[in-house]
């Protein structure tokens, strides 16, 4: 007996009682792929700080956004006297004042909030509603069929003129019901919400049909889960990966298309700043002011440049076959 | 291929149909009265009497009903009254626009042409240059051509062109005072001068829209060939002894335009929705201006009329790139 044992331990490979590395959690490989790609983490990082810009901003310059100051109004911002030394400019007034005297630095914080919450609701709204499509088309077999017409249906509308009929038909009663300017904001996230959602779903779909074929999910059903447990225990998590791939495309799209509405002039009401309504609002007087319409527009740029770096890299950390490597 | 394409026709008729009825119901459901602008001093029977002269007393499916009658029997015949000097269309009513009291497609043939020819010439651009920047950037993945691709194509997708638009205008109409800020339609090219302005008044429309589709474009060129550059048949090619640019650009190249030529296809309907904010921008009176201003006049039947031609458009190409697909890789079947 003895001898036998001796023989076995000669197999190397046996010889190792525990793994050579400390294994992982998922989630931290996904973070350690994640930091290799440099554009991601430099896109992470900006979408974080213009976050808390516009988050912490109002506490930290507390000039009120709609604050009219007539006597300082057309100020340019400081830096123009770098090259004009004739230039109006106001310390107090960093990047200038518009042409009512509002303060460009408050506007673009208050503009920013509104952005950025638009985008933000709209791709959870859009999300929420494609996960759901998505995961019913894929698990029920009998709603497969109608919920994928209805789908491919969407996919047909012509979104852009689609949205801009709604907005500019349903303002009014909106309006009356929820006040100027939650009224906009439940119009334009609803309609960017119910026009963007069939990506998500499509692709939630395909995830769905292969997993559900998996045995885990057999075990499941045989020791009773009932449908909705499984969705939401063993299906759900298994397409946290596409959805938030998915997610990242849908805020930079949202954040063009709410600016874009703005831009032609069927947004928020004037005295409410978002990016893309100060841009417009700056472009009559481009010529003598070209930096109020620089100014959102590369927060907007910029804002959607790093998102869709960001989406970049989660789309590499969250692929097993590419992480690792 | 061709029962499949015979069923996506049938197919594609209750689609249509569909759209236009939820685009009809969104109208409808919509609150604006057309008899807003009209006096107050105007009483309200005679207003109810205009109402009915717009067509607006009937109940909605006679409504539904008259716009699908003309749009799908009486604008066609027109067409072909156009063309062959028949008089089919005789008598009978067609789609009104509430603006200006005339047919909404003549008022759509005036303005296609403006549009055709900016956002055409632009996709056109666009492709030209996408195609050889994706070609070369996945024949030297990873190189500083390739990054330096990626970093511009992703600039292209994050720029909107409302901002793009309006950055060019400041710089090359404004600044350098190159190019006319206004694309002015009214211009006749009749000689070489005339055809040199029209050239600076297109090139920043063009540019702008050209920028977002060659972004698109190149990403999903260098992508297809990435996949095509590692399979067999271009090692066997070359082990063959043929040339390099033979490999590339004939073997790995015609592989990879199967996927691109559907996505061009499927794009051309969206370039139509974005070139509404470059004409506003850019002041060309096209199909984009005159949606717009038809929205704000509150003008129903020509808003309708419009949305359903841009549904058409995406209908027609989203058919045209699955059968495309099917000609040109013998390996797709759809039966």
């Amino acid at each position: 007996m003895t001898d036998q044992n001796a023989e076995i331990e000669t197999f190397g490979a046996l010889q190792d009682k525990e793994p050579q590395k400390e294994p992982q959690s998922q989630w931290r490989e996904v973070w350690d792929q994640f930091r290799k790609h440099k554009g991601a983490m430099i896109g992470g990082g900006f979408l974080l700080a213009i976050t808390l810009f516009v988050l912490i901003g109002p506490w930290v310059w507390q000039i009120d956004a709609k604050k009219l100051d007539i006597r300082n109004k057309d100020l340019r911002p400081i830096y123009t006297a770098l090259w004009d030394s004739d230039a109006r400019v106001l310390w107090a007034r960093p990047l200038g004042t518009d042409n009512l005297g509002r303060d460009i630095m408050a506007t673009l914080i208050a503009g920013g909030r509104a952005s950025l919450a638009v985008g933000w609701t709209a791709m959870i709204l859009s999300l929420f509603i494609g996960t759901a499509v998505g995961v019913c088309a894929g698990y029920f077999k009998r709603l497969d069929g109608v919920l994928m017409r209805i789908t491919d249906l969407f996919l047909s509308l012509p979104i852009l003129p689609l949205l801009l009929v709604a907005v500019t038909l349903f303002r009014q009663p909106l309006r009356a019901a929820f006040g100027p300017e939650g009224g906009m904001f439940i119009l334009i996230v609803g309609v960017i919400g119910i026009t963007s959602w069939m990506p998500t779903a499509r692709i939630v779909r395909g995830e769905i049909l292969a997993l559900k074929e998996r045995e885990f999910i057999l075990a499941a059903r045989s020791i009773g889960t009932t449908p909705f447990l499984i969705i939401r225990r063993h299906l759900l998590p298994n397409v946290v990966s596409p959805i938030m791939v998915s997610a990242t495309l849908g805020l930079a799209t949202a954040i063009i298309t709410e600016s874009a509405l703005s831009f032609l002039g069927v947004g928020f009401p004037s005295d409410f700043p978002t990016w893309g309504k100060l841009l417009s609002d700056a472009v009559p007087r481009m010529e003598e002011f070209p930096e109020r319409v620089m100014l959102p527009g590369i927060l907007i740029s910029l804002t959607v440049l790093s998102v869709n770096y960001l989406g970049d890299g989660l789309r590499d950390a969250l692929d097993p076959r590419i992480r690792g490597r | 291929m061709l029962t499949f394409t015979i069923r996506r026709l049938v197919l594609s008729i209750p689609t249509l149909l569909f759209i236009s009825l939820v685009i009809f119901l969104l109208l409808q459901l919509a609150p604006g009265d057309p008899m807003a602008q009209v006096p107050l001093t105007v009483p309200p029977e005679v207003k109810q009497k205009m109402r009915e002269a717009l067509g607006l007393g009937a109940p909605i499916h006679v409504q539904y009903w008259k716009w699908l009658v003309q749009f799908f029997w009486v604008e066609p015949q027109v067409l072909v009254d156009h063309w062959f000097g028949t008089a089919f269309s005789e008598g009978k009513l067609r789609v009104i626009s509430w603006q200006t009291r005339s047919p909404v497609m003549d008022i759509v043939i005036q303005r296609m042409p403006q549009t055709l020819w900016v956002v055409g010439m632009s996709y056109i651009v666009g492709i030209l240059i996408a195609l050889p920047i994706g070609i070369y950037s996945a024949y030297r993945q990873y190189s500083l051509f390739d990054q330096a691709g990626t970093f511009i194509s992703m600039i292209g997708f994050s720029i909107p062109p409302f901002f793009s638009g309006v950055l060019v205008i400041v710089i090359f109409s404004v600044n350098l005072g190159w190019f006319p800020s206004i694309y002015d339609t009214t211009h006749v090219v009749t000689d070489w001068a005339s055809f040199k302005i029209q050239l600076q008044q297109m090139i920043m429309p063009v540019m702008v829209l050209a920028l977002q589709t060659t972004a698109q474009i190149s990403r999903f060129m260098r992508a297809s060939m990435l996949d095509n550059l590692n399979q067999d048949y271009v090692r066997t090619a070359r082990a063959k002894g043929l040339k390099e640019s033979v490999v590339v650009l004939v073997h790995v190249l015609r592989n990879s335009m199967i996927p691109i030529v559907t996505v061009i296809a499927l794009g051309i309907p969206s370039i139509f929705g974005g070139a509404i904010i470059t004409e506003t921008l850019f002041k060309v009176n096209g199909i984009g201006q005159l949606l717009l201003t038809a929205l704000f006049a509150n003008d129903l039947p020509m808003v309708m009329t419009l949305t359903f031609i841009f549904a058409i458009l995406i209908v027609v190409f989203n058919l045209i790139a699955d059968v495309l697909y099917g000609i040109l890789d013998p390996r797709i079947r759809y039966d």
